[in-house]
């Protein structure tokens, strides 16, 4: 019980791992115009440390995204595409698949 | 059944989850799918986004939001009384935006236009915006 007081209600959690050529980062949480503000500091400064060229986002664990994700999405692809990298997705669930393909981001990334 | 709420906040974007989740309780009588619920947490995230991100420029402002719901169907409204849409039917155009510097996508009111069955926009150059949508919940029956 002492333990669970301590815990936080986190809407956001992002990690990074690097496999092979790329920056593997898996978001948990919410995507929304906040959260991607958040995100998109964190990832930039780890992909500028990261000595990788691809970028891969695993959204399995994220519960919600708006069309702020695609704009998450959308700025990465041009500093990795300016590198001669490219970005995959996966793990996107139903409604994140919808605003994904609504937004024609299926035909430059693979997901 | 009808229903009826009004809420108001300020306008700041840790209050945009909070009117997707009021958005997702008031629907939450009509026996909504999952999808139903999600498109309408998308569009209201949206809506809501865009009055503080564009109606108020992330200043001092409050949004209003209502949602009604009668014979199943919702409809729900986000009020600003920002500085509003120069052009609507531009503002509309997938991809357009006037803050590609923030990194926005201009997809919202493509999003909102996709997810629910109905988008109205009404707005006034320095007088604000009401965007009201529609979406009939329980369609599977
Ligand atoms: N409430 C509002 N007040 C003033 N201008 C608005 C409002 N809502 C939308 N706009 C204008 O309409 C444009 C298009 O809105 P839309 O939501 O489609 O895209 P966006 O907000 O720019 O990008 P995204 O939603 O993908 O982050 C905005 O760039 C803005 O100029
Ligand atoms: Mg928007």
């Amino acid at each position: 019980m002492k333990r669970r007081t301590k815990e936080r209600m986190k809407k956001l959690d992002v990690g990074f791992k690097t496999v092979d050529n790329a920056l593997v980062i898996k978001i948990q949480g919410e995507i929304d115009s906040k959260s991607a503000t958040h995100l998109r500091r964190k990832i930039d400064i780890e992909y500028d440390c990261a000595n990788v060229r691809n970028m891969v986002f695993d959204l399995k664990d994220v519960s919600f995204m708006d069309s702020s994700g695609i704009g998450l999405i959308i700025g990465r692809y041009k500093r990795v595409s300016a590198l001669g990298g490219v970005i995959k997705i996966k793990g996107a669930n139903k409604t994140v698949r919808r605003i994904i393909e609504l937004s024609g981001l299926g035909r430059i990334v693979k997901f | 059944m009808t229903n009826h709420i009004k809420v108001e906040f300020e306008a700041k974007e840790c209050n945009v989850s909070l009117a997707r989740l009021v958005a997702a309780g008031f629907i939450a009588s009509l026996n909504p799918t999952l999808d139903e619920a999600e498109d309408v947490k998308v569009a209201v995230s949206e809506a809501v986004t865009n009055a503080i991100v564009h109606g108020y420029n992330k200043g001092e402002g409050v949004v209003y939001m209502e949602a009604f719901s009668y014979n199943g169907t919702v409809m729900l409204s986000v009020r600003d009384t920002g500085c509003g849409i120069e052009d609507i039917k531009r503002a509309k155009e997938p991809l357009f935006t006037t803050k590609p510097e923030e990194e926005r996508s201009g997809l919202g009111f493509t999003v909102m236009e996709s997810f629910m069955d109905s988008l109205h926009i009404e707005s006034k150059l320095g007088e604000g915006t009401t965007i009201t949508m529609t979406k009939r919940i329980g369609s599977r029956g």
